[in-house]
């Protein structure tokens, strides 16, 4: 007993102050939001879309606009590599969560996606959340990522916010993977095992493009092929400060 | 004409797509069976349509004393005499080939699919039987009698996990029988990997078990700079030997975290939650990301590390050294704890040994088997991390290894931060040389990580295999269960911690 006391002195107190205060650092090399200057493109030149893994990057040829979706992005940073002249760079920016599927496509001075959710969704919820997880082809990193915020460095529940065991208890899903053809029924009826009014909120590249996976045979390309979404989390994984700011933003507090 | 012999090979060596011979089915398993008999393992078995509508059956039996691996291949039409009845450890592989392919290895006790693929074999056993349409539709092995009960469990289970199927046979609360039915992770990534590389190649890799990005990514670079005839500069090879150790006390500490939660000890459980971010957090300074995406690039890494980095990598790595005693020696100390650790789950040696265990789980059976001392790879040439090892085969000795390793590891990523050798961290890689094939081995933190590549003419992947620790080793989850009760299954699995993704590519 003494020896648990003196543990509990030694690891001292470690949760993040963050909304009140400061967030905890990330790291210098972080990759956030992308950002984009069409004016810096050699227009035509392609190179940042040749290297793209998953087609995250168009040249808009009418408006001569480059054109970033960041739910399809990795974050791997190859276009910022090749783009000489610095077209495309990664921010430092962690609020990276969109309501709209539209919103996630980064443009020039793009302004940060709206991440609040329909208002009327919001007021029925109140400032209470309880998910049901359902990974559907996830690698197991958002998973992670998002298992985390329910450690004391984050302690999620003073939010509000819980992860909870059956459907039945849940508000809505946090959705992770790009949804495999072997979890789409399960996840089908776990959604339907939720109820009404609720909330659908998809973690990761995976599920909201397919991620890597886009277009294999196997998966569905995201959660919006079987299930209506509310809220898109971008990353690969997304850091655990851009989902904790995705949750709080659903529950109105951001 | 059948060639006669196989030939062995080290951790990494390209050779001739044509040097893993062709002999004659009979010998094939005499070969393989005879190498197993003498301490063998198989790293690898599988198949691969030979273009004519037969196929190639390829084995890797790692010879760890050795330090070898020996390959060797037959031809089969349609059918084979299995080996799985004279050797436990091919029972996964075969039911996997079986699957891919609709080649039938006869007299193999239960032939049901492991992955439910979408893709179905070519073979014309495999369209006289399709695999089943539905992930999990198919029959379990059951057990029969007054007041035995069945008790199925996911593919959605309770927390925030990876879906897998769990049936449990059961008499009162002893569990008598547990079959673990997967594939519900399926995403179809060795069909993808086929005509690589390319540029989604990587991100496949690093997405196998994102936990595990690291491990998988240093064996696919590995298979790419063999066949590309790469030399990887040191310094390179030392920031990925920190990074794979990183990876490893992270996962670790988070496991003995959990493992304290499980048996409701909340006090490990609130630290090392903790801890493992802080770990976490040490990987992203070295690439941006937390689990190490975009660090490990064929021809070396893809991120330096400046001075200032180091020195704050060495202070944090002390720092998690000194909490994480303090955290996780609660444990050792706490009789609630040891009482539900000690005698559950229980795996002999030898039984580890007949099924082909690799990584904690066989360690903890007393088992000395590591890839970094038996196949040493990269840094491990030159800087050795002794084998941890407990005998005792329970919770206790899963959960003790880990705490063995997180130590030793942890040294050794403060001993390396010390010398980093100068120089470039990134070579430029060739083209890969064609008809060619390689097996590299790395040991992730669950086990020995097998990825098994070939060329084709015009030097694009022909196939490309990969085998996580977790296809060896969740048969070894199923056999700890019997006997146990019901309830303690949690901790039996969180003992393993195995990954869906990795088992089901």
């Amino acid at each position: 007993m003494l020896e648990i006391l003196k543990a509990r002195l030694q690891q001292g107190y470690r949760t993040t102050r963050y909304p009140a205060g400061p967030a905890p650092d990330l790291p210098p090399r972080f990759a956030g939001r992308p950002a984009i200057d069409s004016g810096k493109c050699r227009q035509g030149c392609d190179r940042c879309a040749q290297v793209c893994p998953t087609r995250a990057i168009q040249f808009d040829l009418a408006a001569r606009k480059l054109r970033l979706d960041s739910g399809r992005c990795l974050f791997c940073r190859e276009c910022e590599r090749a783009c000489e002249p610095g077209a495309i760079t990664f921010t430092r920016e962690h609020r990276l969560a969109s309501s709209t599927r539209q919103a996630l496509v980064v443009t020039d001075r793009a302004a940060l996606p709206p991440a609040g959710i329909d208002a009327r969704l919001q007021r029925l919820l109140g400032r209470a959340l309880r998910l049901r997880q359902v990974s559907a082809g996830g690698c197991n990193a958002c998973e992670a990522d998002t298992n985390v915020l329910g450690t004391v460095g984050w302690d999620l529940g003073r939010f509000g916010i819980q992860f909870v065991a059956s459907p039945r208890h849940a508000d809505g899903l946090l959705i992770t993977g790009p949804v495999t053809e072997n979890m789409r029924s399960a996840l089908k009826e776990t959604y339907h095992a939720v109820p009404a009014p609720k909330i659908v909120i998809a973690v990761g590249a995976c599920a909201i493009s397919g991620g890597p996976y886009a277009d294999h045979v196997e998966v569905h390309n995201g959660a919006a092929a079987v299930v209506p979404v509310d809220l898109y989390v971008p990353g690969c994984p997304p850091h655990p400060l851009t989902i904790l700011h995705a949750l709080l933003a659903a529950i109105g507090v951001e | 004409m059948s060639q006669t012999t196989s030939i062995a090979v080290h951790n990494g060596q390209a050779f001739a797509t044509g040097d893993w011979g062709d002999l004659d089915v009979e010998r094939f398993r005499s070969e393989v069976l005879n190498a197993v008999v003498k301490g063998g393992r198989i790293a690898a078995l599988f198949a691969q349509p030979r273009g004519d509508g037969a196929f190639r059956l390829m084995a890797a039996v790692a010879q760890d004393s050795q330090s070898v691996l020996r390959v060797l291949a037959t031809s089969v039409e349609s059918e084979y005499p299995a080996l799985a009845p004279l050797c436990p450890q091919a029972h996964w592989f075969e039911r996997e080939i079986r699957e891919q392919h609709g080649i039938l290895p006869a007299g193999h006790p239960w032939l049901k699919p492991v992955r439910f693929p979408r893709r179905g074999g070519s073979g014309a056993a495999a369209v006289a039987s399709p695999p089943p349409a539905v992930c999990g539709l198919a029959d379990f092995f059951q057990m029969n009698g007054a007041e035995i009960h069945e008790v199925a469990v996911g593919p959605v289970h309770a927390g925030i996990i990876e879906p897998g199927h769990f049936r449990f046979q059961c008499q009162g609360e002893t569990v008598y029988h547990l079959e673990i039915s997967l594939g519900y992770q399926h995403r179809g990534v060795e069909a993808a990997l086929a005509g690589g590389p390319n540029r989604r190649t990587i991100h496949y890799i690093e997405t196998l078990a994102g936990d595990t990005t690291i491990g998988h990514a240093i064996a696919h670079c590995r298979a790419i700079e063999s066949l590309s005839h790469t030399r990887v500069p040191p310094r390179a090879q030392v920031i990925r030997g920190i990074a794979l150790e990183l990876e490893r006390v992270a996962n670790h500490v988070g496991d003995l975290g959990a493992l304290a939660g499980d048996v409701g000890f909340l006090p490990t459980m609130s630290y090392c939650g903790r801890i493992r971010g802080d770990v976490l957090n040490m990987t992203a300074l070295l690439c941006g990301n937390r689990f190490g995406r975009g660090l490990v690039r064929p021809g070396g890494v893809a991120f330096d590390l400046d001075d200032p980095a180091v020195t704050e990598l060495a202070r944090r790595a002390r720092t998690v050294a000194k909490d994480a005693a303090v955290a996780v020696n609660l444990l050792w100390n706490s009789p609630s704890v040891m009482g539900r650790f000690e005698r559950t789950g229980s795996l002999a040696a030898d039984l580890c040994r007949q099924i082909g265990l690799v990584g904690v789980p066989a360690r903890a059976s007393g088992i000395g088997h590591d890839v970094r001392q038996d196949f040493p790879f990269g840094i491990f040439r030159f800087a050795q991390i002794p084998v941890s090892t407990w005998d005792s085969g329970d919770v206790f000795g899963r959960a003790y290894v880990r705490w063995l390793e997180v130590q030793r590891s942890l040294a050794f990523v403060i001993d390396q931060l010390k010398a980093l050798p100068p120089g470039a961290v990134l070579q430029p890689v060739g083209p890969l040389a064609p008809a060619s094939s390689v097996i590299t081995l790395a040991e992730g933190w669950r086990g020995e990580i097998c990825h098994v590549a070939a060329t084709d003419a015009d030097s694009r992947f022909a196939w490309y295999k990969v085998v996580d620790p977790s296809f060896h080793n969740w048969f070894g989850l199923a056999i700890a269960l019997r006997n146990q009760q019901i309830s303690d299954f949690p901790l039996c699995n969180k003992s393993f911690n195995l990954s869906y993704c990795g088992h089901d590519l």
